[in-house]
């Protein structure tokens, strides 16, 4: 495992750098309180790496720090070795809330993202087709979101995230809102999207399967103020399926590792 | 043993149950009958005084007299007018500054602690102020029911645009947009079907306002011929100038639901 981790660091490159970052928010009455403290992590090119950690232990916080919707306190953001300076399309993101257009049509919706990208009408209509037919969308380009499912919902803000060709994803629990069917069919549909498109993700969860499942890392948070508590590796072999993967004794052993590190931290959480 | 299939049964009391559209519909109607029958009952039977309260008949017949002569629309027009202009005016000024309120907080600490101010001043009392300042002419009607309406308006429009989700303006600066183009594809078009339903509220208001503003200084109008009738107790004329603005406002509230369901048709399928 330690090998494998090391030839993964060696031939790949990072794409988003956090460097001892620092999130210090400061009430209108009060002490100020740190969020984060001396935060570091990687996320290499093509990798998709999770962050899992007790409720309320600022994962949301870094996700939205590193998509510059949030001020640093302190300490540095990289992406392709240039510091953040705000959002950008060079990170997509898709967060937990709805936040498509409800008076664009889905394909409007997903079109939307490409206003900045300077791209002809005939270069974007191709861009739409193929990402509404990535998320299985194909039907409902003419439906306006209030006449979709939740988890139809999400996969449009997927689809409207990568459509623009990002550096990378970050992904703010996308499923968290969603009833637990829809969302184990969300995880196979995001597994076979990321399979064929390797985009780097930062996805942030509380949900440890989730988690073990999708990703090739993962980062385990201490709870408030949150600092990193551990690193694992996720060595399941590629391609993964739900089915499949959830019942390999490893994804068992890992569920187990990580469950383990949390509870702690949510048991600390709670004093 | 034979079970006989129950037929469905509608109930009409369940706690927010549906009931069929027709009885919907229809009780609406029984009931505006059933206050006319009481009314109809108590003038006919001479249960109240004619001074107190006029024959439906009396108010027909004034009602063929005023629109023969003419009477009835002069007076309809002028109050039209008044308060068409009256009601622009305040939301020409109540839809820039509410839309600047709710979306910068200087804005916001600029305007509403004066706002708030002089929405607690009774408009009937700047009658006397406004006579002063501005004559007698249709100016001083425009500018009753501006301060009746504006003060309110320019609060409801700056929560129109503060609640358009936080998320969707940030996952627009995702998409490279600036503020400056979010404000307008994103935040406005979003408030809109909100803002226009502040519109058909405010215009209401409006209406509300009309008979305080033809208090004096009027010589046509439907709230000047209230006030006249009131001084030789022509209680039909006073109940037909009601009558016609209840109807008039319910067709200008019409409007406003007819066009919000042509302009928003997506809102329609929420639910």
């Amino acid at each position: 495992m330690t090998a494998m981790t090391a030839t993964t660091q060696m031939t790949q490159t990072a794409k988003l750098q956090v460097n001892d970052v620092w999130k210090t928010f400061t009430p209108k009455k009060g002490q100020a309180v740190d969020a984060l403290q001396d935060l570091s992590l990687t996320v290499n090119a093509n990798e998709f790496v999770s962050l899992v950690g007790p409720s309320g232990c600022g994962k949301s916080t870094l996700l939205m720090m590193a998509a510059g919707l949030e001020p640093i306190s302190e300490g540095r953001i990289l992406i392709d070795g240039r510091e953040i300076d705000g959002p950008g399309p060079d990170r997509g993101m898709v967060f937990q809330s709805y936040t498509l257009f409800p008076w664009l049509t889905v394909e409007d919706n997903i079109r939307f993202a490409l206003k900045k990208s300077g791209l002809g009408r005939t270069q974007q209509d191709e861009l739409v087709t193929d990402h509404i037919r990535l998320v299985g969308l194909e039907g409902f380009e003419r439906s306006h979101p209030n006449q979709l499912s939740g988890g139809m919902r999400q996969r449009v803000a997927i689809a409207r995230a990568l459509v623009y060709r990002p550096e990378m994803l970050l992904m703010d629990e996308p499923f968290g809102a969603l009833d637990a069917q829809t969302r184990m069919l969300m995880q196979e549909l995001l597994l076979q999207v990321w399979q064929a498109e390797r985009t780097t993700v930062l996805f942030v969860t509380h949900d440890v399967e989730e988690a073990i499942l999708l990703s090739d890392r993962i980062y385990v948070m201490t709870a408030r103020p949150g600092r990193i508590k551990a690193e694992i590796a996720i060595d399941l072999p590629r391609p993964r399926s739900l089915l499949e993967t959830e019942s390999d004794v490893r994804f068992a052993e890992l569920r187990r590792q990580v469950l383990t590190l949390i509870r702690e931290e949510a048991r600390r959480a709670m004093r | 043993m034979t079970t006989t299939p129950r037929r469905p049964r509608t109930r009409l009391f369940e706690l927010r149950g549906d009931i069929p559209r027709r009885v919907y519909a229809g009780a609406g109607v029984a009931f505006i009958a059933l206050f006319l029958a009481a009314w109809l009952l108590l003038t006919e039977l001479q249960v109240v005084s004619p001074i107190f309260l006029p024959p439906l008949r009396a108010v027909g017949e004034e009602l063929i007299i005023q629109a023969q002569e003419g009477i009835l629309w002069q007076d309809v027009g002028a109050s039209v007018y008044r308060i068409t202009v009256g009601w622009l005016l305040a939301t020409a000024l109540a839809l820039p500054i509410g839309i600047l309120m709710g979306n910068f907080r200087f804005f916001e600490g600029l305007f509403e602690p004066f706002v708030d101010l002089v929405r607690y001043m009774p408009a009937v009392a700047f009658v006397p102020l406004t006579i002063l300042w501005l004559g007698v002419g249709d100016t001083q009607k425009f500018a009753i029911i501006f301060i009746g309406t504006f003060f309110q308006e320019v609060l409801m429009i700056m929560d129109n645009v503060k609640n358009v989700p936080r998320d969707m303006i940030q996952v627009s600066y995702t998409f490279g947009m600036s503020k400056w183009e979010i404000l307008w594809h994103v935040v406005l078009r979003a408030a809109l079907p909100g803002i226009w339903d502040t519109f058909r509220i405010t215009i209401g208001w409006a209406w509300t306002y009309l008979v305080v503003a033809e208090l004096v200084a009027a010589n046509v109008g439907l709230g000047y011929r209230i006030m006249r009738a009131q001084r030789f107790l022509e209680t039909d004329k006073i109940i037909l100038g009601i009558l016609v603005i209840g109807v008039l406002g319910l067709l200008t509230d019409y409007f406003f639901k007819a066009t919000y369901n042509r302009l928003f048709p997506w809102m329609q399928e929420t639910r």
